[in-house]
C-alpha cells in the first residue's frame, strides 16, 4: 500500500507506527476543528449590508482553554515519544546478544563488515562484503556504523531504522527483523552527484540459511 | 514659518529607552556581535573538549608574556577613550584632540604587535591548517583583529574630526557611540586572551 | 519647501528644500520608502529565479532522463542535449532554497515590508539610521549577484542543499564544486550583514522613534511581529556568518574545523547551522502571521481577537526559538539524551502557533466578513499554516522523525510552511500595501483568480508530498526509480510536476495583474481599506518624511466596529478623541 507507510518488518516498527497513527488522529481531530470552522465562519459571517460585526478584543476563559488543551497535548506526546525513543534509539538500548556488523558508508556505497570465522568483529579474519547487508531474522543486529568521506543516511524504510552516518563517529544502531526477504538500504542525507544511486541489498535469511551464507564467505576468503 | 511642518505637535515620541537614538542602535548592534564572537568562542570550546589529539599547554605555541603586555596595551586605550570622551562632554577640545588621537595610535600599537606576533609564529611553522589549535586560534584572534582594524580606522576619522573642533560639550555622541565599539572589543579580547592563550 | 525633521531629542533639524536628483532619489536613497520599494523589485526577481529553478527541479524528478524543454540552451557542463546532470540537479536544489529563503521570502518579508512599514505604522518620518538602512539594500544586491553569477563558474553553483552539511561542503573533491561553494558563502555573509544592518536599524526604530501615544500595546501586529523577527535576525544571522567563515576557511586557507581527518567536528556545523536556522524559520513566518493578523482584523471588521496573546506569543516563540534547533537534528548522530530535551522544548513551542490560529480564528467569528483579495489570501495562510503546523508535530516526534527525516514528508512541511504560510502572508501584503506604496490600487478580479488558482495547484503539488514520504521517498534524490519500496509512485511525481507549472503560471498572472496595476491601475485613495492603522491616514503614496504633522496616537491599533462609533465601523489610531469619544482603550 503507497498510501501510507510501507509495511513494517521491525520488531520496534509497530511503537513507531503507533505514534503515527496517534499523532495522525490527534491532528486530524485539530485539522478538520480549524479548517471546517474558518470556512464556516467564512459562509455564515460573509458580508451583509447593514450588520456590524461584534466588538470584542478577546474572551480570557477561551483563550486559556485554546492555550492549556494543546500545550497539555503537546507534552503528553512528548513525553510518550520519548519513552519510545529511549527504547530504540538510546545508547545502551541494543538489546543483549546482538550479532554485530559494521557498516562503513562511502561515496556512493554501503561497505558491510561481517565478523569470519571467529564470530567477533573487530578481528583480523573480518571480510568486507561491498553493497550487501545479510543477517538472520528474529535475532537483534547491532551495526557500528561509520562514514569515511562525508554525511550519509543509513536508510531501511521496512526496518523504520534510519541513522546518519558521520565520519569521525562510530554511531550504534540496532534493529530486529521480523520477516525474512530482500530488502534496500538507501541515502538519506545528500551526499554528492551519486546521492540517488547509493543503495545496497539487504537480506533477511532463516538463521541456519544465514550461518550457511556465511560459512560460504568464509571459505571463499 | 511658511510651508514648514511641525513634528510631534509638541509631544514627545514614545521612547522604549531614555538614551539617545545612536547609542540604543550601538547597543543593539553590540547584542549581534556578542553572537558572533560566541559563535566562534563557542565552537572553539566545543572543538578543544572534543578534540581526541593532546590540546598544547599555555605558552607552549603561543607568546604569553608578549601578549600580556599586548593585552595591557589595549586596556590603555580603552582609559584615553574614556579620557576623550569627558573632555568633549566638558568641551575640552585639546583634551578631546589629544585622547582621541592617543587611542587611535594606541590601537595601532596593538595591531602592530598583533601583526610581529603572527609573522613569529608563522615562521615557527604555526599557520591556520596546524591543526584545530591553528584554526581556531587564526580565526578567533583574526576576526578580532579585523574588529580593532576597523575601529582604528574610526578612530582615525574621529581624530581628524577632533582637530577641525567637530566635538564638544553639545556634539560628543559620535564619540560617546564609538567609545562603547571600542570597550567591546577591548572586553572581548580579555575574553580571548583568557581563553585562547591562558587556559 | 523646507522640512523640520524632529530627531529623537526633540532638536529640529531643517532639511535642505533642494530636490533630490535622480539618483539620490530612486538609486541610492534614504528614504525608507524608497529602499522597501528596491528591496521589493530585488525579491520579486529572486522568488521567480527560484520558481524558475523548481520548474527544471520538477521536470527531472517527472520525466527522468527526458530532454528538458529549451534544455538545449544549456551547456555541456550543466545539461548535455537538454538532460540535466546529477551535478547539476544538486545545484539547482541548493540554489532553489537560497534563492527562496534567503532572497526572496526573507527579503520580501524583512526587507521589503520591515523597511516599508514600521516608520509608516509606528508614525516616525523615517528610520532611525537611514544611510544605514540604504547600505542594507546596497549589499544585499552583490551579494544576490554573487549568488546568481555561481551558476557561471567551473564546477558550477553550490551543490551540499541549502542547509550546506559538511564536510560535504567544506570538501571540494568530494562535491565537485569549489569556486561555486565559495561564492555561495561569501554571498550569505553578505547577506547576513545586510540582514543585521537592518534588524539593527528595525530595533532601534521601534524601541525610539514611535509617535506620541504609541506605546509597546498600542503598536499593530505587524509592527510586534517585525520587532520580534528584527530580535531574532539579529541574534542568529552572526552565528550563521561565523559559521560561515570557518567554513570558507576550511576550504580556503587550510582550516580545519569541519573537516574530521583533522579532528574537526562535522556535527557543529549543524548545530551552528540551526542555531541560526530554527530562529531562521521564525523569521520566515512571524511577519506573515503579522499581516495576516492586521488583514484578518480588516477584512472581518473587528479587533484582532486576543491582540495581548497574539503578543505574548510572539514574543515566547522568539525565546524558545533558541532552544529547540536540535530538533533538527535527531538522526545526526548527536546523543540521544539531548535529542529528548530538544523534543520536549519543540512540543512546548508549537503551543504559540496553536494559539494564533484560534485567534485567527476568534477575530472571524462574529465578523462581518469582506472577501477582498488580501482577505482571501489571509484566510489561505491560516488554511494552509495550519497543514504545516500539525505535519510539524509528526517530526518532532523524535522516534517517527526516524522515518519520515529527509523524506519527501519534510519537503511537503517546509512548502506547507514557507510557500501557504509565509508566501501567501507577503501575497496578502502585497495586495494590501500595493495602493499605499504605488498609489494605484492592483486588479482585485485577476487578484482572486490568482489566489484561488494559486490554492488550487499549492494544494495539488505540496500535499500529495505528504504520502510520497510516508512511503519512505527521500529527499534530493536525481531520481527516486530504481528503489523496490517506491515502484508504483513515478505517477505521483507526474502529477505533482504538472500541477507545479499550473502553480508557477499562476505566479504569472500576479506578475501581470502587479506590473500592469503599476502603471494603469485606479488610483488609489490615502484608505481604500477603511483600515485603523497610521499608514492610511497619510496620502498614497506618502512623501518624503511621511507626514504632514506628525500624529499623535489615541487609539489601539485595530479598533473596528467600535460601538462608539456610529457613522462608519473603524476608528483610526490618530483620531482625537474629542471628536469621536470612545469609551477605551
Amino acid at each position: 500500500m503507497k498510501w501510507s507507510l510501507p509495511e513494517n518488518i521491525a520488531t520496534y516498527g509497530g511503537k513507531i507506527d503507533a505514534i503515527f497513527w496517534v499523532i495522525t488522529v490527534v491532528t486530524g481531530i485539530a485539522f478538520v476543528l480549524v479548517e471546517v470552522g474558518i470556512i464556516w465562519f467564512a459562509v455564515k459571517y460573509r458580508r451583509r449590508e447593514g450588520r456590524r460585526a461584534y466588538y470584542t478584543h478577546g474572551n480570557k476563559a477561551l483563550e486559556v482553554l485554546w492555550t492549556s488543551v494543546p500545550a497539555l497535548a503537546l507534552v503528553a506526546l512528548g513525553i510518550y515519544s520519548a519513552d519510545v525513543w529511549a527504547q530504540i534509539k538510546g545508547r545502551d538500548s541494543a538489546p543483549a546478544g546482538s550479532l554485530m556488523l559494521g557498516v562503513r558508508a562511502k561515496q556512493f556505497e554501503w561497505n558491510v563488515t561481517y565478523p569470519g570465522a571467529d564470530g567477533t568483529l573487530g578481528t583480523s579474519d573480518d571480510f568486507v562484503v561491498r553493497n550487501q547487508l545479510h543477517f538472520p531474522v528474529n535475532r537483534p543486529i547491532l551495526i557500528q556504523l561509520e562514514s569515511e568521506d562525508v554525511l550519509h543516511s543509513f536508510f531501511i524504510p521496512q526496518l523504520r531504522v534510519k541513522q546518519d552516518a558521520v565520519p569521525g563517529m562510530t554511531i550504534p544502531v540496532w534493529f530486529e527483523a521480523t520477516k525474512t526477504g530482500g530488502y534496500q538500504i538507501g541515502c538519506a542525507e545528500l551526499c554528492g552527484l551519486g546521492h540517488y544511486r547509493m543503495r545496497a541489498r539487504v537480506t533477511i535469511h532463516e538463521p541456519d540459511e544465514y550461518e550457511r551464507w556465511h560459512a560460504e564467505q568464509v571459505a571463499s576468503r | 514659518m511658511a510651508g514648514a511642518v511641525t513634528y510631534y505637535a509638541g509631544r514627545a515620541p514614545e521612547r522604549g529607552l531614555a538614551v539617545y537614538t545612536q547609542k540604543v542602535g550601538m547597543w543593539v548592534f553590540l547584542a549581534s556581535e556578542v553572537m558572533f564572537f560566541t559563535s566562534l568562542i563557542g565552537s572553539y570550546i566545543i572543538l578543544r573538549f572534543g578534540a581526541s589529539e593532546t590540546w598544547p599547554l599555555p605558552g607552549e605555541v603561543l607568546n604569553i608574556p608578549i601578549t600580556a603586555i599586548n593585552t595591557f596595551i589595549l586596556i590603555c586605550s580603552s582609559v584615553t577613550m574614556v579620557k576623550a570622551f569627558a573632555a568633549a562632554e566638558v568641551g575640552d577640545k585639546r583634551g578631546t584632540r589629544l585622547f582621541t588621537l592617543a587611542t587611535a595610535l594606541i590601537g595601532s600599537t596593538f595591531l602592530g604587535v598583533q601583526i610581529l606576533e603572527y609573522r613569529e609564529l608563522l615562521h615557527e611553522g604555526f599557520g591556520p591548517s596546524s591543526g584545530l589549535y591553528g584554526s581556531t586560534f587564526y580565526t578567533m584572534t583574526g576576526f578580532h583583529g579585523f574588529h580593532v582594524f576597523s575601529g582604528v580606522c574610526c578612530l582615525f576619522w574621529a581624530s581628524w574630526k577632533a582637530f577641525r573642533g567637530g566635538y564638544d560639550n553639545r556634539a560628543y555622541k559620535g564619540l560617546e557611540v564609538l567609545g562603547l565599539y571600542w570597550h567591546f572589543v577591548d572586553l572581548v579580547w580579555i575574553i580571548l586572551f583568557t581563553v585562547v592563550y591562558l587556559i | 519647501m523646507a522640512t523640520i525633521v524632529a530627531e529623537p531629542t526633540g532638536r529640529p533639524v531643517v532639511r535642505e528644500p533642494h530636490e533630490l536628483s535622480f539618483i539620490r532619489k530612486y538609486i541610492f536613497s534614504s528614504d525608507h520608502k524608497v529602499i522597501g520599494i528596491q528591496f521589493l523589485f530585488l525579491s520579486l526577481f529572486f522568488l521567480l529565479a527560484g520558481g524558475l529553478l523548481a520548474m527544471m527541479i520538477r521536470w527531472q524528478l517527472a520525466w527522468p532522463g527526458q530532454p528538458m524543454p529549451l534544455g538545449s540552451l544549456f551547456p555541456e557542463t550543466m545539461a548535455p542535449d537538454g538532460i540535466m546532470l546529477p551535478e547539476f540537479y544538486n545545484s539547482l536544489v541548493t540554489m532553489h532554497g537560497t534563492f527562496m529563503i534567503f532572497f526572496a521570502v526573507m527579503l520580501l518579508l524583512v526587507g521589503v515590508f520591515a523597511n516599508y512599514l514600521i516608520p509608516l505604522q509606528i508614525g516616525a518620518p523615517d528610520m532611525a539610521f537611514p544611510r544605514i538602512n540604504m547600505a542594507s539594500f546596497w549589499v544585499a544586491v552583490p551579494a544576490g549577484l554573487i549568488a546568481l553569477a555561481s551558476f557561471l563558474v567551473e564546477g558550477g553553483a553550490a551543490g551540499a542543499g541549502w542547509t550546506s552539511y559538511a564536510p560535504l561542503s567544506a570538501m571540494p573533491e568530494a562535491s565537485g564544486v569549489s569556486l561555486g561553494q565559495q561564492m555561495w558563502i561569501v554571498s550569505l555573509v553578505l547577506l547576513g550583514l545586510s540582514s543585521i544592518l537592518g534588524s539593527t536599524n528595525y530595533i532601534t526604530t521601534v524601541i525610539n522613534m514611535r509617535a506620541p501615544g504609541m506605546t509597546w500595546m498600542r503598536l499593530p501586529l505587524t509592527v510586534w511581529a517585525l520587532f520580534i523577527t528584527a530580535i531574532l535576525a539579529l541574534l542568529s544571522m552572526p552565528v550563521l556568518t561565523g559559521a560561515m567563515i570557518m567554513l570558507l576557511f576550511d576550504q580556503t586557507i587550510g582550516t580545519h574545523f569541519f573537516l574530521p581527518a583533522e579532528g574537526g567536528q562535522p556535527l557543529l556545523w549543524q548545530h551552528l547551522f540551526w542555531f541560526f536556522g530554527h530562529p531562521e524559520v521564525y523569521i520566515l513566518i512571524l511577519p506573515a502571521m503579522g499581516f495576516t493578523s492586521e488583514i484578518l482584523a480588516n477584512g472581518s471588521r473587528k479587533p484582532v481577537f486576543g491582540y495581548h496573546a497574539m503578543v505574548g506569543a510572539l514574543v515566547s516563540i522568539a525565546v524558545l526559538g533558541f532552544m529547540v534547533w536540535g530538533h533538527h537534528m535527531f538522526q545526526s548522530g548527536m546523543n540521544p539524551l539531548l535529542a529528548t530535551s530538544f523534543m520536549v522544548s519543540t512540543m512546548v513551542i508549537a503551543v504559540p502557533s496553536a494559539i494564533k490560529t484560534f485567534n485567527w480564528m476568534g477575530t472571524m467569528w462574529r465578523g462581518n466578513l469582506h472577501f477582498h483579495t488580501p482577505m482571501l489570501f489571509a484566510i489561505g495562510f491560516v488554511m494552509l499554516f495550519v497543514i504545516g503546523g500539525l505535519s510539524g508535530i509528526f517530526m518532532a516526534s523524535a522516534p517517527f522523525d526516524i522515518f519520515i527525516h529527509d523524506t519527501y514528508f519534510i519537503v511537503a512541511h517546509i512548502h506547507y510552511v514557507l510557500f501557504g504560510g509565509a508566501l501567501f502572508g507577503i501575497f496578502a501584503a502585497i495586495y494590501y500595501w500595493f495602493p499605499k506604496m504605488f498609489g494605484r490600487m492592483m486588479n482585485e478580479k485577476l487578484g482572486k483568480v490568482h489566489f484561488a488558482l494559486t490554492f488550487l495547484f499549492f494544494n495539488l503539488v505540496f500535499f500529495p508530498m505528504h504520502t510520497q514520504g510516508l512511503a519512505g521517498m527521500m529527499r534530493r534524490l536525481y531520481q527516486t526509480t530504481g528503489y523496490e519500496h517506491l515502484e508504483g509512485l513515478q505517477w505521483t511525481h507526474v502529477l505533482i510536476t504538472i500541477s507545479a507549472f499550473g502553480l508557477f503560471l499562476s505566479g504569472m498572472l500576479f506578475a501581470v495583474n502587479f506590473a500592469w496595476s503599476l502603471f494603469r491601475g485606479p488610483k488609489a485613495p490615502a484608505n481604500p481599506w477603511n483600515a485603523t492603522t497610521l499608514e492610511w491616514q497619510t496620502p498614497s503614496p506618502p512623501m518624503h518624511g511621511n507626514w504632514e504633522e506628525v500624529p499623535v496616537v489615541y487609539h489601539g491599533p485595530h479598533e473596528y466596529s467600535h460601538p462608539d462609533v456610529a457613522d462608519k465601523d473603524w476608528l483610526a489610531q490618530n483620531e482625537r478623541p474629542d471628536v469621536v469619544s470612545p469609551a477605551r482603550p
